[in-house]
């Protein structure tokens, strides 16, 4: 691998602050709202310098209400603007969770289709900062359960970069996910693109064994596929990138080639998005399977503090590599 | 009730003929409830119409209106068909949400009338950014956001009264204060009963109107609203009203007073305004049969309406929960105009 120059990196944070950044340039319409998005910088540094490039107007720092701020974003777009409000935490979030569920995701139907709602509300997400039991968790499964939302968890540089613009032309209400442990993670800046927010991506093509993941578990699956070809165990790694509506289509295709699953997430296992996977795996693909669907999530506690213990708490390639020795040991024989 | 507004007779008439649409909208709503024709949640208006009547008088066609679950009469008032706002409650195609938000969940693009919102307070966020959307955009509208006195007990309503106070928002919030949060009565929800000065507090020019009287809500109004137009800023204004049915069709009344309901009723704001009209001779008998007999046949059609309305194919069950563009003919009159 040839060495790369820094100018032609970039961080996932720094992907995202150019795509604000671009939407701002690009539309009018669009602005920037949340608590410390101004001044501050965005309390994990995605929108630093905005302020000063496009004003306070457009990038409005808020009071602590997430409900209110969510909501009048819901209703600026209604009113035809395309805001981009930003939550500090999935955690935060359920302080709007009357705004999102209520009216973002239900207004639409219950009017009979008379407003489009096209705000994009993005969120952190996710464990692995020591930031413990109200700021740690991954409540992905529980908006993706919402009719009316969709959802998209970028887990690339390209994608961090990309999603954004395709989110706000939509004219539906977009949640997007961004795992805290992915704002540092860098990559080669990606080249002039777009990218659709319809499909799951292969991250890396395999054909023993199909690991399904979604955000920050992306890199734990690419882990554990390395560590899984040093044993000739050649794994298929999937990328969800969009959590509301699934593809379908890409799970199955390569779980039918694969005939093995495991769907990794960090959210707590019980009613989790896994489980949404697994059971459609199971109603389109039952008899590709040569082994029982295996889901790796989170341990059902509230993230602790303690490293240890947080690492415990979460997925790990470790454990995904033995749920996949184990599956195919017993179809072995 | 005495008032102290004059008022020209068309006019009179105008505001007259509205409240008694509403009236007679809720009265014939209640007979179609027991018939079975509409079902759900039925709350109604009755008593507070002196409300939504004045109050609208200080709007435009350019002007959002975001309601409660108590909104029949804001939506007919605004402009939204008795026959679409009827066959809604139907549950026919020609409902003015096609049938899928009911009695609570009225919408209409068309006169910017945002629902019909069930949850309390929930409407107040999206008040606040509708008027954000017109700020950013330079447009000198104002959203009108009615609630009840129940909603002044949410947190959104706090968050929302701060935010529109602090940048200068142009929300005419408006308070239905009926004295029950449901079956609550206002002592026993709030610990500062004078809302206005509540409102006060966040920095907001605010104060209570009678809402029994519909000259001096609509004075009330219109002074508020062209300080919110003119001046950039919300207003809040307290209309004290009061209910004179029970909250829903499955409410007993049974925490109320009959002589306090009683009470009430001599300050019903139709017989008051009917009564200023008589008396400055500017109201006949034979202007009351009129009205009376226009909006029973207004009435009459959108009942026929909704009856000869369409059931939306099941088929079509899993439609407009994400946006099709074919509806977008529908949101013209929304957002993008200046």
């Amino acid at each position: 691998m040839s060495s790369v120059s820094p100018e032609t990196r970039m961080t996932y944070r720094e992907a995202i602050r150019q795509a604000i950044r671009e939407a701002l340039l690009a539309d009018e319409n669009v602005f920037l709202m949340g608590e410390d998005v101004g001044q501050y910088g965005g309390s994990f540094g995605v929108s630093k310098g905005l302020l000063a490039e496009f004003g306070p107007e457009r990038i409005r720092d808020t009071p602590l209400s997430e409900s209110a701020f969510v909501g009048a974003g819901i209703g600026a777009a209604m009113g035809g603007m395309r805001p981009i409000v930003e939550v500090m935490t999935v955690n935060f979030c359920l302080l709007a969770l009357d705004q999102i569920m209520n009216n973002a995701a239900t207004i639409g139907h219950m009017s009979g289709g008379q407003f489009p709602i096209p705000v994009v509300i993005r969120m952190t997400t996710g464990a692995g900062r020591q930031v413990a039991g109200q700021h740690s968790h991954s409540l992905e499964g529980w908006l993706a359960h919402i009719p009316g939302l969709k959802l998209l968890a970028p887990a690339t540089i390209a994608d961090a970069r990309y999603m954004l613009a395709p989110a706000l032309a939509d004219p539906n209400p977009v949640l997007i996910f961004e795992h805290g442990l992915l704002y540092n993670q860098e990559g080669d800046q990606p080249p002039d693109a777009t990218v659709d927010i319809e499909c799951a991506a292969v991250r890396r093509s395999g054909t023993d064994v199909t690991l399904i993941a979604y955000g920050g578990t992306v890199p734990t699956a690419l882990d554990a596929a390395e560590e899984l070809a040093q044993d000739g165990v050649d794994a298929e790694v999937i990328d969800l990138r969009v959590l509301r509506p699934l593809d379908d289509r890409a799970i199955i295709d390569s779980v039918t080639r694969t005939h093995r699953a495991v769907v990794l997430d960090e959210g707590w296992r019980s009613g989790s998005l896994a489980a949404e996977i697994s059971a459609r795996i199971m109603e389109q693909a039952f008899y590709e399977l040569d082994a029982p669907v295996a889901r790796v999530c989170s341990a059902e506690v509230p993230m602790p503090y303690a490293k240890h213990l947080e690492q415990a708490a979460m997925p790990r390639s470790e454990t995904v590599v033995a749920e996949v020795r184990q599956m195919l040991g017993g179809s072995d024989g | 009730m005495s008032t102290t507004h004059a008022v020209e007779r068309e006019h009179g008439l105008h505001l007259l003929r509205d409240m008694l649409r509403v009236r007679r909208f809720e009265e014939k709503c209640v007979e179609l409830y027991s018939a079975t024709k509409i079902r759900g949640f039925l709350h109604l208006y009755i008593g507070e119409e002196a409300v939504a009547v004045g109050a609208m008088q200080s709007l435009g066609p350019e002007d959002a209106i975001v309601a409660t679950y108590r909104e029949h009469g804001h939506a007919l008032v605004r402009g939204v068909s008795a026959g679409a706002i009827m066959a809604e409650m139907y549950g026919r195609v020609e409902g003015c949400s096609r049938g899928r938000g009911g009695s609570m969940h009225l919408f209409d693009a068309a006169t910017r009338f945002y629902g019909g919102n069930a949850i309390v307070g929930g409407g107040l966020p999206l008040a606040v950014g509708l008027a954000l959307a017109d700020k950013l955009c330079g447009r000198s509208r104002v959203t009108a956001c009615f609630f009840g006195d129940g909603a002044v007990a949410e947190g959104e309503f706090h968050e929302c009264m701060n935010l529109a106070a602090l940048w200068s928002l142009p929300v005419l919030f408006l308070c239905e204060n009926n004295l029950y949060a449901m079956g609550t009565a206002i002592t026993r929800h709030e610990s500062e009963t004078d809302l206005a000065l509540k409102a006060g507090g966040y920095g907001m020019t605010s104060w209570s109107a009678d809402g029994m009287d519909v000259l001096a809500v609509e004075t009330a109004a219109r002074r508020a609203a062209s300080e919110v137009r003119d001046g950039g800023r919300p207003v809040f204004l307290e209309l004290r009203t009061y209910r004179f049915r029970a909250h829903s069709m499955y409410d007993p009344d049974l925490y109320r007073d009959k002589e306090e309901i009683e009470h009430w009723k001599q300050h019903d704001p139709i017989p008051a305004l009917t009564q200023q009209l008589r008396e400055g001779g500017l109201l006949s008998d034979a202007d009351i049969q009129n009205l009376e007999e226009a909006i029973a046949a207004e009435i009459a059609n959108a009942i026929a309406f909704a009856e000869a309305g369409r059931l939306e194919p099941v088929e079509d069950l899993e439609r407009f929960v994400y946006w099709e563009p074919a509806s977008a003919e529908a949101v013209n009159a929304q957002g993008s105009g200046t």
